[in-house]
């Protein structure tokens, strides 16, 4: 007997500690259908996968409520094996190919064809010679299945291109028999235009023989011209699920972002208007960071804003403040209150007076072993040469009554939550750590301010001070803000203004007040018209 | 459509090769040797030697670098063959006594090693180098105190007289044990040749006949021996070679081996060998285990190279007890990088040459030096300088080209390229 469906995830709820990432999600995919799954960053997608996956991530916080349904039994899924054997399948965004492999050995590989020889009857199975042969015949029809005809199967994969790479991995899911539910984990995204159209045809050819897919993207055209149905979460929740046939792509992308939400903090009014001098002027920036590229990006950011970065991950938002203040291989123009900024050097940037609070807090941001007095004054010291004593500029020291003054004055300004100024900065919570990365920028007494996702992690409570602070800092100071983020409503909180990235490039600067569907078309790479999207 | 010949990327991809030819050569004009000493003792070394070497291909391929613990491995065997001579077992039972003792022991070390190195992936070399220098000390304990201590030793010779423990130098040649595998067979060089050349053609000839050869190439293999064993005729050629004479055995031991290397990559295991070493978590991902995987590949390495070190000291005649195994693992491993290969890849062709090549150099720059500088510790020194030298040049130029590699490996940048191709 088969089912309706050949997948049904029911009243799916996931949490990790206390914090609900799924609640009450359901999935139903049909036999043969294209199932879109959209949903920003954070929706919940990779969670809802990784239960259907059974991976160990989920297993080792605690398992999840709700039923998942294969066929319409009720089945119980305990590793990614396990998903295997029951037909599940699922291409990955980042390849896992062996590039030293033939794309044979890559898509039988682990389940390469062997024949029995002496060796392997004393031995065991382990020992049985590999029929390149078979294995070979296999790997073509598998090729030739999603249109990579051109593709000699006995090519190293070392030096292919991303788009072929993307279709062997397609091939190899496909070859694994019994394969009943493909996953496919934003499959377009390194593709070429073309490369793209290309994997949409094969993916309605891989449908049209019978096997569902599931497609996670956030390329709302693609959804509107590949799949049947659709499935939107927001938040761990799921906001709808329809036919494709019955929405559109303004609609789609409404229900991606959802309505302005609740404002997270007051903005008190400026005492002066904005003026058109611009603090930062970026020309032809691109940044060379490895999963967050950044390509021909040109802004202008005038003195005294909040101006917001926004976009999904992995587009290249946080590219830009990284290639500007020297961490990462920079070209282009930057040009700092009209003055020419060197690129590739970090000390120069911080001696203009930027400064930069980093997303990789626990990485480039903090000093874990360092108390947090040391971390708020370290760049101070080091590349201004303050709170030092002694015999400058050669034996210096430093000047602990003085260091110790100042961190006192952040931790009360910013409310730090520690022991003393004395503890260890790897000790603390994430939102209070957070904060010391901000009283570091500030200590440097900066004109420009970067802040690379300062609420990643943080709970809600700290995530509203950190923004207070940035507001704080810009109305009172009046200290021009960059925030990156990739939650959109803390930029439509407190910017004034808010770039989207996609693709490494800016889609459009938008209003905070604009509605969720241009914000959702400009994330999936479509610049609204004045009208709104012209589809 | 071959590729044409490019000579800049030849040179730099066999720096090391090269370099060592050229001072082969160098030291060679220096050395005073004729051909036929010279080829004489470099037939000696490399039988002596070359299985040990390749010894170390397994654990390279499946990704854990050079194993330095092959060191352990050795010290199996010389617990082996400590055994064996107290329980006076001669000639050539006792070497193969001490070789299938050396099995389960060797097996044992290898496993521990295996699980060791798991734990800290990515480090294995420094790692299996250090734990030879651990396990020197174990192996001093275990000679000087418990053998002939607490478990006593009868054999005469075996114990330091006057005192306890095993002696410093344990003799072979009174069991016979000296030549053990060498001497069961030994060929003139001419003969040996036919014989090797013989099995070839044989060999081409079988796989003619199972249609896994077209005809061109059989004959192609069949000239090419026939021409070899003329060559041989020449008076001049014979005369480089007539005083040489071939352990047939040791020579088809390590062709045994060189066999097996090559097979078991082409079973399921050394598929899953390959798979482990290119990418962990691209193997992990398709279900191979990849810490049974490595933990296999170590214990086949430490077996190996404890045949090896027998290998080496049924030909030596006498066993160092406290040195013969110190120096194994940076030799070896020092020759395979000789030879063009790499810490992520090698072969048995890079093995054999990188051992001919660098005690050939043994032999020769000592030689070179006392001729030139009247002084052959020079040429010691040189020759260890060197080949701490080459593991050191092998890991730089790895870690750069690895560092090139890196850098184009960038999505989106290739995605753009192809695009800008396409229009």
């Amino acid at each position: 007997m088969s089912s309706e469906y050949i997948l049904e995830m029911r009243n799916i709820s996931k949490q990790y500690g206390e914090n609900a990432v799924l609640t009450d999600v359901t999935l139903n995919v049909r036999p043969g259908e294209i199932h879109a799954l959209l949903g920003e960053n954070g929706a919940g997608k990779s969670t809802l996968m990784n239960v259907l996956f059974g991976m160990p991530v989920i297993h080792s916080t605690g398992g999840f409520q709700g039923e998942v349904l294969v066929d319409g039994e009720s089945t119980h899924i305990a590793s990614p094996h396990a998903a295997l054997d029951k037909g599940i399948g699922m291409v990955h965004q980042e390849f896992m190919l062996l590039d030293g492999f033939t794309i044979t050995e890559n898509i039988k590989l682990n389940r390469e064809i062997t024949t029995p020889s002496i060796v392997s009857r004393v031995f065991g199975k382990n020992l049985e010679t590999l029929d390149m042969k078979a294995m070979r015949k296999d790997a073509r029809k598998a090729l030739d299945s999603v249109g990579m005809q051109g593709l000699d199967e006995f090519m190293p994969v070392a030096g292919m291109a991303v788009g072929h790479k993307q279709f062997i991995e397609i091939a190899r899911e496909i070859d694994k028999t019994g394969i009943r539910l493909l996953v496919f984990d934003e499959p377009t995204a390194v593709l070429t235009e073309s490369e793209a159209e290309q994997l949409i045809g094969v993916m309605k050819n891989i449908a049209q023989s019978g096997i569902a897919i599931i497609f996670i993207t956030h390329r709302l055209d693609e959804v509107i011209q590949a799949t049947d149905s659709v499935t939107i979460l927001r938040d761990g929740k799921l906001v709808e699920s329809k036919q494709t046939k019955d929405t559109n792509i303004i609609e789609l992308a409404e229900l991606m972002i959802g309505k302005k939400g609740e404002a997270m903090v007051d903005l008190p009014e400026r005492t002066s208007p904005l003026t058109d001098t611009f603090a930062m002027s970026i020309k032809d920036l691109h940044v060379d960071m490895a999963g967050e590229e950044v390509q021909d990006v040109s802004i202008d950011i005038r003195k005294g804003e909040i101006f917001g970065i926004g976009g999904l991950a992995g587009q290249g938002k946080i590219g830009i403040p990284n290639g500007i203040m020297g961490l990462y291989e920079a070209t282009g123009d930057v040009k700092l209150f009209g003055e020419p900024l060197e690129l590739n050097n970090a000390g120069s940037a911080l001696k203009k007076g930027l400064a930069m609070v980093s997303e990789d807090r626990r990485g480039v941001g903090l000093l874990l072993d360092q108390s947090i007095e040391d971390n708020i004054v370290f760049n101070a010291m080091q590349v201004n040469g303050e709170y030092l004593t002694g015999l400058k500029p050669i034996f210096t020291q430093k000047n602990g009554r003085e260091i110790r003054k100042h961190a006192k004055r952040m931790i009360e300004e910013l409310d730090i939550r520690c022991t003393s100024s004395v503890q260890h900065a790897g000790t603390l919570s994430g939102g209070n750590q957070q904060k010391v990365c901000i009283a570091r920028a500030l200590t440097m007494n900066p004109k420009f301010l970067f802040v690379s996702e300062p609420t990643r992690g943080i709970d809600i409570g700290a995530k509203k001070l950190v923004l207070e602070t940035l507001v704080k800092l810009n109305r009172q100071q009046g200290m021009t803000v960059v925030m990156v983020s990739s939650e959109l409503l803390e930029l439509q909180s407190i910017c004034d203004r808010i770039a989207i990235v996609s693709e490494g490039k800016v889609v459009d600067i938008l209003s905070p007040h604009a509605s969720g569907a241009d914000f959702g078309l400009a994330m999936s790479g479509i610049k609204p018209t004045k009208e709104g999207a012209d589809v | 459509m071959r590729k044409s010949f490019d000579l800049k990327s030849f040179l730099t991809k066999n720096a090391v090769t090269i370099m060592f030819v050229l001072l082969c050569i160098l030291c060679y004009s220096f050395s005073g040797y004729t051909l036929s000493g010279l080829i004489g003792q470099m037939v000696d070394r490399l039988t002596r030697n070359a299985f040990i070497v390749l010894a170390l291909i397994i654990p390279i391929v499946a990704g854990m670098g050079i194993n330095f613990a092959i060191t352990i491995g050795a010290m199996a065997a010389q617990i082996a063959l400590l055994w064996v001579m107290e329980w006076q077992i001669p000639g050539v039972q006792g070497f193969l006594v001490a070789a299938l003792l050396t099995l389960p022991i060797a097996t044992f070390f290898g496993y521990l090693v295996g699980k060791l190195l798991n734990q800290m992936k990515g480090q294995e070399m420094i790692g299996s180098l250090i734990l030879g220098y651990f396990a020197t000390g174990v192996y001093q304990l275990l000679f000087l105190f418990v053998f002939g201590n607490l478990i006593p030793m009868t054999a005469p010779n075996l114990v330091i007289k006057g005192s306890t423990g095993i002696a410093n130098t344990l003799d072979l040649k009174p069991l016979n044990m000296m030549y053990a595998l060498d001497d069961i067979w030994k060929l003139s060089f001419d003969r040996a040749l036919y014989v090797v050349a013989g099995l070839f053609i044989a060999y081409a000839l079988i796989r003619y006949l199972l249609k896994k050869l077209d005809f061109k190439a059989l004959i192609r293999a069949v000239v090419t021996m026939v021409v070899i064993c003329a060559a041989i005729q020449i008076p001049v050629v014979k005369g480089w070679f007539a005083t040489i004479r071939i352990p047939m055995v040791t020579m088809f031991v390590i062709m045994l081996l060189c066999v097996f290397n090559v097979a078991i990559m082409r079973t399921k295991l050394g598929q899953n060998f390959r798979a482990v070493g290119q990418n962990g978590v691209v193997a992990n991902a398709a279900g191979i285990n990849v810490n049974r995987t490595r933990l296999i590949a170590i214990i086949f390495s430490t077996v190996l190279a404890g045949w090896g070190q027998l290998i080496f000291v049924q030909n030596m005649g006498s066993l160092q007890t406290y040195g013969a195994h110190e120096q194994v693992g940076l030799y070896a491993g020092a020759a395979i990088l000789v030879g063009g290969a790499s810490i992520v890849k090698a072969t048995n062709g890079q093995a054999l040459l990188g051992c001919l090549l660098f005690h050939l150099l043994f032999l020769v720059a000592p030689a070179a030096a006392k001729n030139v500088f009247g002084d052959p510790a020079i040429g010691e020194y040189f020759r260890v300088f060197v080949s701490y030298g080459v593991i050191a040049v092998a890991l730089v130029m790895h870690a750069w080209s690895s560092h090139v590699k890196a850098k184009p490996e960038n999505a989106i940048k290739e995605a753009g390229k192809l695009a800008t191709d396409n229009t």
